[in-house]
């Protein structure tokens, strides 16, 4: 089965759709969303109709912190984040709202383990930047039955941890578009990247595909048109920070 | 596993004999099982005696040669055919390549020619740099390890300890460890540093001391203090074991071993150029001495290798574009000043200010230009005039970084040698004026640029003839213009010696 990893859409949904159109000419026969889909963005509420939709053909969407803060939107603003969760809670319908508030926040599906952020903790929002939180998450991770590989997204960056000679983990840098071969009998945590927020200096849109059969995860870039996602981010009326960071991938 | 019988089957593949029965495994000849002809080639199997219920290294370093295999292509290493579930029935099918191993050499009559040292070294530099062009470095290149084919082509072997840039390397380990073997492993790959493609290059410098002298110029440490010695120690000089080997041949090889990466050949394909070039080898001191370093140089060396931890490195492939070899088509006939002008400051554009990169400035002149009769016209003295010239041309490039060397080839098609230059010599790009003969001709040969753009082997850069306005209407001259600190002022007072006699190339 080829699986098609996104995270982190944040309310982008010319992003989103560049990366659904990529991915199914990838021959993607199911998609994984994991978390945050809404957040900064400014089509909150066209990304979560878009997935609801996908869902019936067997998508999966796991719950990340935005999802949670545009479902209860905090009271007083403390960080950049919250500026948006108020605005993004009023795009929501009240359905999609509560359709949102039943999110999970991990999925199980044989050697796969999804989570938005760490499953150390997945309702801490822990960030996996590093080999030491990766070896925490990926320790967390086997007390699920046969987990081989766990998913994640929350950092914004691709990268791909594994067992190497000896019992830490190694951290690698992917290069976009190339097969990896992840052989079942190693343990793998990758963190996907972000569909509608890149942060690593390129403005094209991350997500990753699993093909199980054949053992190998391949990290993908697609190019979109970020300019108009921005141009929406400043119609809305949102921080001009988040429009820039979109046409900087910063 | 144990040895299988022929006639066994495994997977598809029928075993027909065993050919190699090493410590970590046995390599078999098979066809395949169901009777279908092969893939147009032999195929050999590998199947590591080690299972995975073993956990040793030694099926993590089959893993990445199977990882690897897969992602190579080219002559320089044997095809890939099949690998098997690594868990269950790990095997390799891959291309059975015939040939002797570099070992055939060193066990053969000693010494060995200088020439079959060069011929091999060469064929070996090139396979290893089309090997770092893949973002591979194979980090274990000994005489084993490498078979030369009836052609005198090299193929590289058993890439159980290599490292691919675009993979996870499952064996960088987070405390790093030496992995390799101790006679040819480079001294960055002592602390732990692998991907680089320089280590490869001092396994070939090992193996071209070992054609030179029959000794091992590190012997084989058994302790890693014994490992970490290379780290500031110069093996003894060839020539002091072997006194008729040429220096130029010493000065190759000790670069090769220097302790510090960034003083070897930056990359493979400069170390092939050097080694097809002996009389443009740059010989210095490291080339003559027969003596010995001595031990005060060692000792400083030691102090600062005590130092030495280990240091990622880039793509293998982004190093070697970094280092370009730059080959410069310089016309002699019917050439204007603006022309050769233009070319000078194109080339020296695309050698760029980083050190390491090389020019070969070449000419191509007819056969007819040579008499075998006539003195004046002998083949050696018409080269010696051009290349003269040439180095006249090419002064103002010089860069204490940057490697010079000047060459003229003899055909009667232009293109065509200059195209075999810069394919034989792995050339990364190619230099030459859009038009290269003066305007009366040009309807003839303007085909020239175009035949050589069509089929060039790398980056071509034509440059357009721009000549600042005070140099127009001077005399086309192969030794003119300066192409740094070009001002008003040098344009006056350099005006005089452009009269001067254009010699063989005007």
């Amino acid at each position: 089965m080829r699986l098609a990893l996104l995270s982190d859409i944040h309310g982008n949904i010319q992003a989103l759709d560049a990366c659904l159109a990529h991915a199914r000419a990838q021959q993607v026969q199911r998609f994984a969303f994991l978390g945050d889909l809404v957040g900064y963005g400014a089509n909150p509420a066209e990304v979560v109709e878009r997935i609801t939709l996908l869902t019936e053909e067997g998508a999966i969407v796991l719950k990340g912190n935005h999802d949670e803060m545009a479902v209860h939107p905090p009271a007083t603003i403390k960080t950049v984040g919250d500026s948006t969760a108020s605005w993004t809670h009023q795009q929501l319908s009240p359905l999609q709202r509560l359709w949102m508030d039943t999110l999970p926040f991990t999925h199980h599906l044989e050697t796969v383990l999804l989570v938005h952020a760490s499953a150390d903790g997945p309702e801490l929002w822990r960030y996996v930047y590093d080999q030491r939180a990766a070896t925490a998450s990926l320790n967390a991770a086997n007390e699920w039955p046969g987990v081989r590989y766990v998913f994640g997204g929350h950092v914004h960056l691709q990268t791909l941890y594994y067992r190497g000679a000896t019992d830490g983990l190694m951290m690698f840098t992917p290069q976009a578009g190339v097969p990896v071969p992840v052989p079942k009998h190693r343990q793998w945590l990758a963190t996907v990247g972000s569909v509608g927020q890149p942060r690593d200096g390129n403005p094209q849109a991350m997500y990753a595909v699993l093909d199980t059969e054949r053992a190998q995860l391949t990290f993908h870039r697609v190019p979109y048109d970020h300019y108009s996602a921005a141009a929406a981010i400043r119609r809305a009326g949102l921080p001009e920070f988040f429009a820039h960071r979109l046409e900087e991938g910063r | 596993m144990k040895l299988l019988e022929p006639g066994a089957t495994l997977d598809g593949f029928t075993i027909e004999e065993c050919i190699h029965s090493g410590g970590m495994a046995h390599i078999y000849r098979v066809v395949y099982a169901d009777g279908r002809p092969g893939p147009g080639f032999a195929m050999a199997m590998k199947i590591p005696r080690m299972t995975a219920g073993d956990g040793a290294e030694n099926i993590v370093s089959f893993e990445v040669e199977c990882q690897i295999m897969q992602a190579l292509h080219g002559n320089s290493t044997p095809r890939f055919v099949a690998a098997g579930d690594l868990q269950h029935t790990p095997y390799l099918v891959m291309e059975y390549v015939q040939g002797h191993t570099l070992q055939h050499w060193l066990d053969g009559p000693q010494p060995v020619a200088v020439d079959t040292i060069t011929q091999l070294g060469v064929a070996l530099a090139r396979s290893a740099h089309a090997l770092h062009q893949q973002n591979t470095v194979h980090l274990d290149l000994k005489p084993a390890n490498v078979l030369l084919r009836e052609d005198g082509s090299a193929v590289l072997l058993d890439f159980g300890l290599s490292c691919h840039a675009h993979y996870p390397d499952l064996l960088a380990e987070q405390l790093r460890k030496a992995v390799g073997s101790p006679a040819w492993i480079a001294p960055e790959q002592v602390v732990g540093v692998r991907g680089d493609p320089r280590s490869d290059v001092f396994a070939i410098g090992v193996m071209l001391y070992q054609l030179c002298t029959g000794e091992l110029p590190f012997g084989t440490p058994q302790t890693a203090a014994g490992l970490r010695q290379r780290l500031w120690v110069d093996p003894t000089p060839p020539r002091k074991l072997r006194a008729d080997l040429p220096a130029w041949l010493q000065e190759v090889v000790l670069r090769c071993l220097e302790p510090e990466a960034a003083r070897r050949y930056p990359s493979a394909a400069h170390l092939a150029f050097d080694l097809s070039h002996p009389t443009q080898v740059h010989v210095t001191q490291r080339g003559t001495n027969t003596v010995g370093t001595p031990f005060r140089t060692h000792f400083k060396r030691w102090l600062k290798a005590a130092g030495m931890h280990y240091q990622p490195s880039p793509l293998p492939a982004r190093q070697l574009q970094e280092v370009p070899i730059v080959m410069v088509a310089v016309p002699h006939k019917d050439v204007t000043d603006a022309t050769l002008y233009s070319l000078r400051e194109a080339v020296a554009r695309a050698l760029g200010t980083r050190p390491g990169a090389r020019l070969a400035c070449v000419t191509v002149i007819s056969s007819s230009q040579t008499s075998a009769s006539d003195e004046d016209k002998s083949e050696t003295n018409v080269h010696r005039r051009y290349l003269t010239a040439l180095r006249q041309w090419s002064q103002p490039l010089d860069h204490p970084g940057h490697q010079t060397s000047c060459h003229v080839l003899e055909s009667g098609d232009v293109a065509q040698a200059l195209l075999d230059y810069a394919r034989g010599n792995h050339v990364s790009v190619i230099v030459m004026g859009a038009a290269t003969h003066g305007l009366m001709t040009q309807r003839f040969v303007a085909t020239v640029p175009i035949k050589v753009a069509m089929d060039a082997p790398c980056t071509l850069i034509l440059v357009k003839q721009n000549l600042p306005f005070a140099q127009l209407g001077s005399p086309a001259s192969l030794n003119a213009a300066p192409a740094k600190g070009y001002s008003d002022s040098d344009a006056d007072s350099a005006a005089a010696p452009y009269g001067d006699d254009l010699g063989p190339l005007g």
